[in-house]
């Protein structure tokens, strides 16, 4: 569909302000400001993202519970982050006595590093992409998994059992939901063809009709979407997954002994992985920066990709604000008895949809393959399952 | 042979060298991380991107944490009284030589082997994949068949005490 200059303007706007900036440079510095500025944008966008979602999060579960939520700092408690910020800075860092003060120091700060390394493959718009590696996909990954170290290094230099416990848990759960999270994403690299997010996003960018054809919309694309979602929920450490930080148990479970900058960094660090994990999954299944209506097109692409991810963290809030905590046994059981086997039988549903060819037919067959999965695993397996109080092995 | 290549170079020996060389358990550990690091960052300066991520992914994503696990699991992480050196430090060290040796006598012989390439063969991920499932499809298939003896065997351990108790 043609669109007038002004739209197609409006979608460049950031492309054509950067260039426009870099111009007063002399030609040879032109690539390496280009970078500087994009890691700049980068750094200043998502941890101001953060800050709303924040307040809007906390406004929301106040709704959610019937109650206000913050209300006191400017209108509608509205400059409540910037009130938070300003007393994280100037708050006093503590670090225990015993600590290990070298690790206590290094993990935040690789936490965060490794956290918005993410954001450099994510594609948030046309031609609005840090870096379009090849193996795109691989380094999303590779960093969303050094966070785990991160995490370990927070809880075992605190030197504080409910750290070390808390970080125990975290480091189990992100482990097991990990190979969800990875298996769920491998259909989308089979049908696609490529390990790069812009050529997934670009497979995904036509439209039959008016509708788009986003992988969310096929069988297999949305059973990998629920299941990625689950895992994304774990990885996060986001309830009904919180275990890890579960306060009734743990206090805060691995950032318990950390105070002021550093606790914000963590705070920070949660939150944007929830940002980079909700922009992969609309890269992967949403369409990522595509419009869901072939005539809505008009809209600039990088709205479509920010509203995306901005509903996906407002589900996170919702379910935070409904669902209660699951048990430790029965997180571990639902990760390695459901979502796997599920998730790699999804894998075979993938194949016979890529090799069955067009047509009604694979939408029969692979949403018969998968529904029949669900129902035998989900629903006559789990009746055999022991629900009640947990047994333990070891402790009794 | 540039800059770089030697930063990295140091990074890693650095990390290899406080793997071996520092006196907590857990440390040691978190420095073979940053020596994977080094070794996974060495790998994307020669344009190998899939190797460097699988690097990060596999060493630094499960290796490491395998491994703080196991010292944890195990009451390692306590200081020992007599220290964490070995006596027989020595045997050690001429195993290490030996496999060095063998290992650097076999690369060196290796790019006798190859015929000399001009030009940075251009390898995309979508090659690596084609390879994969085409002309060494054979050793993928035996790998994830020891993989899954070795997953049915730990499975298997951990079983055993079960058993033994009803």
């Amino acid at each position: 569909m043609a669109t007038s200059p002004f739209f197609t303007d409006l979608d460049q706007i950031f492309i054509i302000l950067r260039d426009w900036l870099v111009g007063f440079l002399p030609a040879s510095w032109r690539p390496a400001a280009c970078v500087v500025l994009e890691v700049i944008i980068i750094i200043c966008v998502f941890p101001g993202l953060f800050a709303l979602t924040t307040v809007f999060e906390r406004k929301g579960l106040g709704r959610m519970q019937n109650r206000l939520g913050p209300n006191r700092v400017g209108p509608y408690g509205l400059f409540q982050p910037i009130a938070d910020g300003i007393k994280a800075l100037i708050k006093e860092d503590i670090v225990p006595f015993s600590a290990n003060a070298v690790v206590h120091f290094l993990a935040p700060l690789s936490l965060v590093v490794a956290v918005f390394m993410e954001f450099a493959v994510l594609p948030m718009g046309r031609n609005m992409v840090l870096v379009d590696l090849d193996a795109g996909l691989l380094f999303f990954f590779s960093m969303s998994v050094s966070t785990e170290l991160s995490v370990f290094m927070a809880g075992w230099s605190s030197r504080n059992k409910y750290s070390l416990l808390g970080a125990m848990r975290a480091v189990a759960q992100m482990i097991s939901y990990e190979v969800v999270l990875l298996l769920s994403s491998v259909s989308v690299v089979m049908i696609a063809g490529s390990l790069s997010l812009s050529t997934i996003v670009a497979a995904q960018s036509s439209y039959s009709g008016i509708f788009p054809h986003w992988y969310i919309f096929t069988p297999w694309g949305l059973a990998g979407f629920v299941m990625y979602a689950i895992a994304a929920t774990a990885e996060t450490n986001r309830s009904p997954f919180d275990l890890p930080e579960g306060e009734s148990e743990l206090v805060a479970g691995y950032h318990t002994e950390y105070s002021g900058f550093k606790f914000a960094l963590f705070f920070l660090g949660e939150y944007l992985a929830m940002f980079s994990i909700s922009g992969l999954g609309t890269t992967l299944f949403l369409g990522g920066w595509s419009a869901p209506l072939s005539f809505l097109t008009f809209i600039p692409s990088w709205i479509w990709f920010f509203s995306k991810v901005m509903l996906s963290i407002f589900v996170f809030i919702w379910m935070r604000g409904t669902l209660p905590r699951l048990r430790q046994d029965q997180l571990m059981n639902f990760a390695w008895k459901f979502c796997l086997p599920y998730t790699l039988l999804n894998l075979i549903v993938t194949a016979f949809w890529h090799f069955m060819g067009e047509g009604w037919m694979r939408w029969v067959v692979c949403t018969a393959i998968l529904a029949a999965i669900y129902v035998f695993m989900g629903r006559v397996e789990m009746r055999s399952e022991h629900f009640g109080p947990r047994r333990y092995r070891y402790a009794e | 042979m540039n800059v770089v290549f030697y930063l990295l170079a140091a990074i890693t020996l650095a990390g290899g060298l406080a793997a071996v060389l520092l006196k907590h358990l857990v440390h040691c550990a978190l420095a073979t991380t940053v020596a994977f690091a080094g070794l996974a960052l060495l790998f994307l300066q020669l344009d190998a991107q899939f190797a460097g991520f699988a690097q990060i992914l596999v060493y630094i994503g499960a290796v490491a944490i395998l491994i703080v696990f196991t010292i944890l699991l195990t009451r390692g992480s306590e200081l020992p009284k007599g220290g964490v050196f070995s006596r027989t430090w020595f045997v050690g060290l001429v195993i290490a030589a030996g496999v060095f040796a063998v290992l650097a006598w076999a690369v060196l012989e290796s790019v006798r082997g190859i015929p000399q390439q001009t030009a940075v063969p251009a390898v995309t991920v979508h090659d690596i994949g084609n390879a994969l499932v085409g002309r060494y499809v054979l050793p993928l298939e035996i790998v994830g068949l020891l993989l899954t003896a070795a997953t049915i065997g730990a499975v298997i351990v951990a079983m055993h005490e079960k058993e033994r108790r009803q």
